[in-house]
């Protein structure tokens, strides 16, 4: 589904990302790991359309996506969640996500009528809202809601935008261990319908969670495969895992 | 048109950017550094040349009637630094424009209040009175060409203690990265107060010295800064070098558009294309070299941050 | 929700009785002052839409007045004095204006936004200075208010307030539609976040420019109004101070709420015509009065009564 061939990204001197390759199979979970700074927000980013590489290709679903737009890529199917959450603090949790299912129903240069009335998005946003388990929380503002909520919002807003491709740039930053536990549950529904790219530290989500995993050492990928295979490469322990 | 006329004008052109770079260098310094939009900037132009002409006409001497408005001018400049634009430093863009444009409000009125709407002029003593020659047959205005003068020296003066000195490379850090330099210890609120102060200093200069050649009124101050934002724009924010070079082009491109574009239409045209379009298109000149820059160049031509 | 309708009712009304009453205290003045407040009040609502719900600090708002005020004072010059001629003008090259000036500037963002919006209105208040024979810097008066086929009567002040009012109320109530629809929701939406606006699928420009060109067709009607209520046409309609001026309306009241706008208008200008009334020298005293509320007053007028519209 996913194709990236040599992505390469620099900020002055730093490459950020140095030549990457990598494939995402339709339906699974890929995850990638890697120390700080490794250069998986820049990978991703890249991937969504929020930077632009200086070289290198990225294939979706057989088209060329290298070059083009955030918006553009997202109503193919892309949808990505934030590492620092990033979403509508003045709107309340269900209008948030109903946001992000009007962007993929109909035209948005509607004048008259009310978006909040309209069922059509109402009722898709209610449903992706249940399946994160926020139903309780639809009315509250979104600045009102906890950190971990909020995560899940993050989540939600990617997946209501009906997507084939989820990016998700660590979904679990900040939260506690009740709620990381209700994270990877959910991720483990997701997984079995959604195809999935999955940047995270929390070492015990991506083993429970990857069908293959990459690590991305100082921009490069270094090792991909099996979550045993990962786990077993002497490189990898050496260069992060020895530290878990 | 002949090329002393020709000539004359580019020097006009060279004395509308000097003032224009003078208010040009504060302001940009301001917006780069302290990330503030400050409308009254151009309130400060014509406080300093109400002062001089004030000091001047108090002491009897043109001399001390500079040093003096000079003074009064950076005074003033660091009282509504503290005063108000204190508050704003967090404030986003829109609410410091609107404050400062308050700003604007208060010094013109007070400024008619105390000297009247009408405007003003100033005593040139007898060294800047008369002309200048400048090769045979052509002769310039002594006191344009010592604005052109002054400016220039300043210029090479800011140039000097922006590249060489350590405030100048306080200066430069502060405008490439406001936060780093608050990081790294520095005592930001006193470099803040420094640079609002040099650029106070300098838009009352600018004022004292192109009040002989424009007059001194009410609202003087709005009528510069629309081109001073021009200049900055085109020259890149947070950059004295953007500023230099901005104004001159603007001044330069403004005073020949002014000078040249109505007979030039009229002769390539027809006098009434000139007549009709001639003053207009001047006047629009500017802004749509602005477009042009921002088009190419979003940040403008020597942007500070990278 | 329901308190909030009541407000406006009691508003309303008060707005509705003023006229008699006052005709009947012999204090036409008020008809006056409340009249040209209420077109103002115009001008703030459509400048609210882009920047109070849009994020989109424009300071070339005022060039739609002067648009809708110079399409009626030229239509008028060469003796076309129908309101419906004249009116559509103003509405129309206001728009076409704000979408050739708003395809430009809308790309860029931040202070760059905010000085070519203030250029671009600058030009226009060059051109309506270098047109002699509109009057130049001086303006032009009025030849003859607008006509409508006998139906309003401009000439008569009461007739004319009613229609003000009227039309300030159909103003509200399409930025209100506007704001809570779909493309409302996106426009606050790119203000709120762009970042994630992107990230859902819209891409904010045309949106933005819709909005621009709303916002604009709405000042021109404004602009139109307030030539028949002057009966002179001036330069100075166009000036980045008029600009500042709206804004301010906009920001005293309180941003992106629905009332705001024709609060912050009511209170400012009321507030000039108060400190007119004490010396002529009132703008020392507003001038600071104005930098003493940015500096407190965040949330305007509006969050006094209620919470902003969420």
């Amino acid at each position: 589904m996913l194709e990236v061939r040599g992505l390469t990204k620099s900020f002055g001197a730093l490459r950020a990302t140095d030549g990457i390759d990598l494939d995402v199979r339709e339906g699974e979970t890929h995850a990638v790991i890697g120390p700080n700074g490794a250069g998986k927000t820049t990978f991703i980013s890249q991937l969504a359309g929020n930077l632009l590489p200086d070289s290198g290709s990225v294939r979706f679903a057989g088209n060329d996506i290298t070059r083009l737009s955030a918006p553009r890529r997202a109503r193919m199917g892309l949808a990505r969640s934030f590492q620092i959450t990033s979403i509508y603090p003045e709107f309340n949790a269900l209008d948030n996500v109903a946001l992000a299912v009007q962007a993929h129903c109909g035209h948005s240069f509607r004048f008259w009528k009310p978006a909040r009335g309209d069922r059509s998005l109402a009722e898709p946003a209610e449903r992706v809202l249940q399946e994160v388990g926020l139903t309780d929380r639809r009315t509250v503002l979104a600045a009102n809601l906890s950190h971990g909520e909020q995560r899940q919002l993050e989540v939600a807003m990617a997946l209501a935008t009906n997507p084939r491709l989820l990016l998700l740039d660590e979904p679990m930053a900040g939260m506690g261990t009740d709620e990381s536990q209700r994270m990877i549950a959910l991720l483990s529904r997701l997984k079995k319908t959604k195809t999935m790219i999955l940047i995270e530290h929390d070492m015990d989500a991506v083993f429970r969670l990857a069908d293959r995993i990459s690590v991305l050492v100082y921009g490069r990928v270094i090792a991909t495969g099996s979550p045993e295979a990962i786990r077993a490469n002497e490189e990898v322990r050496r260069a992060y895992l020895g530290a878990d | 048109m002949t090329w002393t006329l020709v000539f004359e004008q580019l020097l006009n052109g060279v004395q509308l950017g000097v003032t224009l770079f003078l208010m040009a260098a504060g302001l940009t310094l301001v917006l780069g550094i302290m990330n503030l939009v400050n409308l009254a900037h151009g309130s400060l132009y014509m406080v300093g040349a109400y002062l001089a002409i004030a000091a001047s006409q108090w002491t009897g001497s043109y001399a001390a009637g500079v040093v003096l408005g000079l003074a009064g001018t950076l005074l003033i400049g660091m009282i509504v630094e503290v005063v108000a634009l204190r508050a704003l430093y967090a404030r986003d863009h829109l609410d410091q424009v609107l404050a400062t444009f308050g700003l604007i409000l208060f010094f013109n009125e007070l400024v008619a209040m105390l000297w009247g709407r009408a405007s003003v002029y100033a005593q040139l003593p007898a060294y800047l009175r008369g002309h200048v020659e400048l090769f045979s047959g052509s002769s310039y205005p002594m006191v344009r060409m010592a604005v052109i003068v002054v400016g220039l020296l300043v210029a090479v003066l800011l140039w000097y203690v922006v590249t060489r000195t350590r405030l100048g490379m306080l200066i430069r850090a502060g405008a490439s990265n406001r936060t780093m330099v608050a990081a790294l210890g520095v005592n930001i609120r006193l470099l803040y107060t420094v640079v609002f102060g040099v650029g106070a200093a300098l838009a009352g200069l600018a004022g004292l010295m192109a009040g002989p050649i424009y007059g001194v009124q009410p609202g003087m101050g709005e009528l510069i800064l629309i081109q001073v934002f021009v200049v900055i724009v085109i020259g890149g924010i947070g950059s004295v070098r953007g500023a230099l070079v901005g104004a001159l082009i603007v001044g330069i491109v403004d005073t020949l558009g002014r000078a040249f574009l109505k007979p030039m239409l009229s002769a390539m045209i027809s006098p009434t294309a000139g007549d009709a379009a001639g003053p207009a298109l001047a006047s629009m000149l500017i802004y749509l070299l602005m477009a042009v820059v921002l088009a190419l160049r979003p940040a403008g031509l020597f942007p500070a941050r990278g | 929700m329901r308190s909030r309708l009541i407000l406006w009712a009691i508003a309303v009304a008060l707005l509705v009785a003023l006229p008699p009453v006052m005709t009947a205290l012999g204090q036409t003045f008020y008809i006056d002052l409340v009249r040209r407040i209420m077109i103002l009040a115009i001008a703030a609502v459509s400048l609210n839409l882009i920047l109070g719900y849009g994020g989109m600090v424009s300071f070339g708002h005022a060039a739609y007045l002067g648009i809708g005020a110079y399409a009626v004072g030229i239509l008028a010059f060469y003796g076309v004095t129908s309101g419906w001629l004249q009116w559509a003008l103003a509405v129309g090259a206001s728009a076409i204006v704000a979408a050739l000036i708003g395809a430009v500037s809308i790309r860029t963002s931040g202070i760059y936004f905010i000085m070519i919006t203030l250029a671009f209105t600058q030009m226009l208040y060059y051109l309506g200075i270098s047109l002699e024979e509109f009057g130049g810097d001086d303006g032009m008066r009025l030849k003859a208010k607008s006509q409508f086929s006998g139906l309003i009567d401009l000439g008569n002040p009461v007739s004319f307030y009613y229609l003000a009012l009227a039309l300030l109320l159909l103003a509200v109530l399409l930025v209100y539609r506007i704001v809570n629809s779909r493309f409302g929701m996106v426009l606050r939406a790119a203000k709120s976040n762009e970042a994630r606006t992107r990230a859902i699928g819209f891409a904010p420009y045309p949106y933005r420019l819709a909005a621009f060109v709303i916002a604009g067709a709405m000042c021109g009607l404004a602009g139109a109004l307030y030539a028949n209520h002057t009966n002179y046409i001036v330069p100075g309609l166009m000036s980045w101070q008029q600009s500042g001026d709206i804004m301010f309306m906009v920001i005293l009241g309180g941003m992106a709420s629905t009332a705001g706008p024709v609060l912050g208008t009511f209170a400012l200008l009321f507030v000039e015509e108060l400190l007119k009334g004490w010396t002529e020298h009132w703008q020392v005293i507003l001038g600071p009065l104005l930098v003493l509320s940015v500096i407190f007053f965040r949330r305007g007028l509006a969050g006094i009564f209620y919470k902003p519209d969420a």
